[in-house]
């Protein structure tokens, strides 16, 4: 049996009929269509489906969409504003901190999060947040600095 | 790190962003789980739940009965096309038939309305099997009486190389000192963060087109149209954006064979991905090899011979393996000179998942044994480890005893861009206790001399299309960008060669309507692609100076096209007639050109006017390469790139784990067409080495079950587990690269593991063997050697 809940992601309201064991990176993708949200492992191993809930990151595919019920949702569509691209999507193009893209997505909400709450963060700190954001073609050298070169001007959005 | 361009080109050897970045940034970029077609159906494989058993029965009545299921496909509604890699070695089949070889065999496929419908009907199948005895390690497969994997080849012996170059019993007799020793790496997988996926769709017209996630779509087209019986002219394959390859992606798999099949027999797109699981099942990724290495030297260091017996535990399949196991020793014939080499290679069948090609395919693990022992034998002979090797470096012009040519090779400045980036004169032998510093050198093809299947092909064609406004020109490519920045690239070389600047350059490529390109495998797209790249765009721009020429009666050795604009070498001729012309044809729009040059783009519209649409066409194959024995082609190439690395790491002397501190990688690109691509992919290399090297080892239990068959357990290095990298770029102006271009995305990880090791060994004193370096096995090293 389907429930309907109520999501806001990235400032937009939807009333959504899920199925129970439906998880909130399904809905994001198969029923909202914002597809920037990817899926590598769907079992919360990889980040590349993280989304920002409520100001915290989660791996969308380990929450179920009945548990955001209510709750604010933040994908990577959501930066992007009429200003252009948000300040740490612009350091990951600039830096070359973009490859395959998989995990971009996921890389840059980790990224806006700790910057969100911690402007001055230092490479160690940068690291660390991102330690569950898996990238198989960076060697997180280019990830590292793009970060590291936005978190001045980084404001919390 | 240079941060500078000296070139003189307006466009290459700079640090452009991706074109593709802004796109994957923001989440735009569409990969094959993006996909969504009107009545689209899900597919789902039902695959072996054991290592090796006969299949007596398959009953799909209750599948077929379930609601919402509107195909069923085994190997009796298939026929029994065999297919694989290398075509001399073609064993495999869309679905088995008599018997399965291993857990994840392909045994039925199934189109539903919903992928959970699939799953279930997969679960409905009933599969009757006499299980078989079962073989997991080339001892047990090659030994009397083992269990046979596949009826043509008793003793499981899937591919065996035997070659020498010179005389290398004899060399052993000129030799000082004599080595041997055994090197073991473990079955990786690579993990790249897309798991396989595809969309086929059949149409009323008879025409497939199958979007997938693949490296390799010119292959896949071949693959799909030969095992399904239909015309190369009739199957399409997209590839959209890829998320990561690394060699596994790099031929066609039976997921996308069932896929295509069943659309065929629904009239309808079907939708198949790989879970993570089946990823590792799937697998296609880097051999276990065991090398027993015997190197002989002189005493000032001269190598004289090396002796190299390999066995590749290769699966239940050959996929690339034929292959693999001929660059398990061909690329150990240089970069240093060697002139006696002798190699044994054996690739055995087990009853586990398929090996394939993974990045610097086959090389990896030579490399790592080979540069660990050099070590070695420097410190017995008294020699700094940089002191033997540049003793023994080739130079640019040498040809290897197995006759690969190094016409260009900046080995030497690479070894001391990181000598002297990483402080190694001043801290070799006086780091504490735990701490060590080591290093390594390696090289690799710029794209293999041969196709896969044996043909006369072009490697690469590419056209270019000027849009009619003379404003844009479109690259169309078969070429693939799975991350590594391909289509940046060509769109870099097109707009340097044709003289306009990037962003009137277009790119589209990956499909197979846009021309043969053989793909992103062996690191062949800058130098292959690049010069097919570079021939469209010379001929575009000639096509246009032509009419030009004959417009303004300007001889066209007197011009050349620059940033967009015509240059007159000589005297500016009046072009007045042509800018009204060109003004007159776009009224309304505001940005007219204007000034006293005359523009490319105005140019280009004339040339339109005269000739229709102006097409330049670009193609490249190498020339013949190699010598003339069994073999001579795995190995060759028309470039070498080759690299240099120092790693800087510490070892925990009570627990055994191993942290790498600090990188120092140079490669000799040629040229660096997009110096930030070129480091990314140093970087990566560097990344995916290091994993091999400390966590990565695909697990099994007795029965051939994957046991760590997901990102948690499988470990790849993560933010934490990577040290700050330096990337130092040399360029050795490659004579058969287009500008100079050759290799960077393999070749750089050839040096990561011995370096490591080496080091491992300056930190502790304690030589290891065999990968990955968990804590346990540095911690009973340690031990063994305090026994001592």
């Amino acid at each position: 049996m389907k429930r309907l809940i109520r999501l806001n992601v990235n400032d937009k309201d939807y009333e959504i009929a899920v199925k129970p064991n439906q998880t909130l990176a399904d809905v994001i993708r198969d029923e909202i269509g914002l597809t920037g949200t990817k899926k590598g492992c769907e079992v919360g191993e990889c980040g590349t489906c993280t989304v920002i809930l409520d100001g915290k990151p989660v791996n969308s595919c380990l929450v179920l969409a009945v548990q955001a019920d209510g709750r604010n949702i933040l994908t990577i569509e959501g930066l992007e504003t009429d200003q252009g691209l948000h300040p740490i999507q612009q350091s990951f193009v600039e830096k070359g901190a973009v490859q395959c893209g998989f995990c971009t997505s996921g890389m840059i909400l980790s990224a806006k999060s700790l910057l969100d709450r911690n402007p001055d963060a230092d490479e160690t700190e940068i690291r660390s947040a991102i330690s569950g954001n898996l990238c198989r073609c960076t060697g997180y050298q280019k990830i590292v600095e793009a970060i590291a070169s936005v978190k001045k001007e980084a404001s919390p959005a | 790190m240079e941060r500078y361009t000296m070139s003189g080109y307006d466009v290459i050897n700079t640090r452009a962003p991706r074109l593709d970045a802004p796109d994957k940034a923001t989440g735009r970029a569409k990969y094959i789980d993006d996909l969504r077609m009107p009545g689209m159906l899900f597919g789902a494989l039902l695959q072996s739940p054991l290592a090796h058993a006969k299949i007596l029965n398959i009953d799909a009545t209750e599948a077929r009965r379930l609601s919402g299921v509107k195909c069923i496909l085994t190997a009796d509604d298939t026929g029994m096309v065999q297919y694989g890699v290398s075509p001399a070695r073609y064993d495999e089949t869309i679905f088995c038939k008599e018997k399965v070889r291993y857990v994840g065999d392909e045994i039925a496929a199934v189109a539903a309305v919903d992928l959970e419908t699939a799953q279930k009907a997969v679960s409905l199948i009933k599969v009757d099997y006499e299980e078989l005895p079962a073989v997991f390690t080339p001892e047990a497969a090659m030994a009397e009486g083992a269990p046979v994997i596949h009826d043509d080849y008793p003793g499981n012996l899937c591919a065996e190389v035997h070659q020498e170059f010179g005389d290398v019993e004899a060399a052993f007799k000129e030799c000082d000192l004599i080595r041997t020793d055994t090197f073991k790496n473990k079955r990786q997988d690579a993990a790249f963060l897309e798991p396989n996926g595809c969309v086929a769709d059949y149409d009323h017209m008879g025409y497939l087109t199958l979007h997938t996630s693949t490296q390799v779509p010119h292959y896949v087209q071949r693959t799909v149209a030969m095992v399904l019986g239909l015309p190369v002219g009739k199957v399409r394959v997209i590839k959209p954006y890829v998320g990561g390859g690394f060699g596994p992606k790099a031929a066609a798999n039976p997921m996308e064979l069932a896929a295509s099949l069943l659309s065929i027999k629904t009239g309808r797109p079907i939708k198949m991905n790989y879970d993570r699981e089946q990823v590792f099942l799937f697998s296609r990724a880097r051999h276990q090899f065991t090398h027993v290495l015997t190197t002989g030297v002189k005493k000032d260091g001269t190598l004289l011979a090396l002796k190299n017996e390999c066995y590749l535990e290769g699966g239940a399949y050959a996929s690339f393996g034929i292959a693999t196991v001929y660059y398990a020793g061909s690329l150990l014939g240089g970069p240093y000179k060697l002139p006696n080499m002798k190699y044994d290679g054996y690739r055995v069948y087990t009853n586990k998942p398929a090996c394939g090609a993974q990045r610097g395919h086959g090389g990896v693990a030579a490399r790592a044994a080979w540069e660990q022992q050099l070590d070695v034998i420097a410190e017995e002979l008294g020699m700094d480890p940089i002191e033997l090797r540049l003793k023994n470096m080739m130079s640019a012009g040498d040809v290897t005893c197995n006759d690969l040519n190094m016409s260009s090779l900046g080995m030497k400045e690479c070894i001391e861009a990181v000598r002297d980036g990483s402080g190694w004169t001043e801290k070799r032998g006086k780091t504490p206790k735990g701490k060590g510093i080591g290093m390594a050198c390696g090289f690799f093809v710029s794209g293999a001399g041969y196709p896969i299947y044996r043909s006369d092909t072009y490697h690469s064609t590419v056209s270019i299309k000027l849009s009619e406004d003379g404003g844009t020109a479109h690259v169309y490519t078969g070429a693939a960008e799975i991350g590594q920045g391909s289509d940046t690239t060509m769109a870099m070389i097109a707009a340097e060669a044709l003289g306009v600047p990037l962003d009137q350059v277009s790119i589209s490529s990956g499909d197979t309507e846009f021309g043969v390109d053989l793909g992103a495998y062996s690191s062949r797209q800058t130098l292959m692609t690049g010069h097919a790249t570079k021939m469209a765009a010379e001929s575009v721009k000639a096509q246009v100076l032509e009419v030009l020429s004959q417009a303004l009666d300007v001889p066209i050795e007197e011009m050349d096209v620059k940033k967009g604009r015509i240059v007159f070498k000589k005297t500016k001729p009046d072009f007045e007639l042509i800018r009204t012309r060109y003004i007159k044809e776009h009224r309304g729009w505001k940005d007219q050109p204007i000034g006293d040059e005359l523009t490319f783009r105005e140019a280009a519209r004339v040339a339109y006017l005269a000739r229709g649409t102006i097409v330049g066409t670009g193609k490249y194959k190498p020339g013949e390469l190699g010598g003339k024995f069994k073999g001579a082609a795995v190995g060759t190439s028309p470039a070498y790139g080759c690299s240099a690395q120092v790693v800087q790491l510490s070892v925990d002397l009570e627990t055994g784990k191993v942290s790498v501190d600090r990188m120092t990688d140079a490669h000799d690109c040629g040229f660096a067409i997009n110096r930030t691509s070129v480091e990314a992919q140093m970087e990566g290399s560097l990344s995916m080495g290091l994993g091999e090297a400390m966590f990565e080892e695909v697990k099994f239990d007795e029965k051939g079950h994957v046991l760590n068959a997901n990102l948690g357990e499988y470990k790849i290095p993560t933010a934490l587990d990577m040290p700050p990298i330096d990337a130092i770029i040399v360029e050795s102006n490659e004579p058969n690269g287009p500008f100079g271009a050759k290799e960077v995305g393999e070749g750089a990880i050839m040096p990561t593991i011995p370096a490591i090791l080496n080091a491992v060994y300056d930190a502790t004193g304690v030589r290891i063997w065999e990968l990955p370096l968990t804590p346990e096995r540095v911690y009973m090293a340690l031990k063994k050697k305090k026994e001592r």
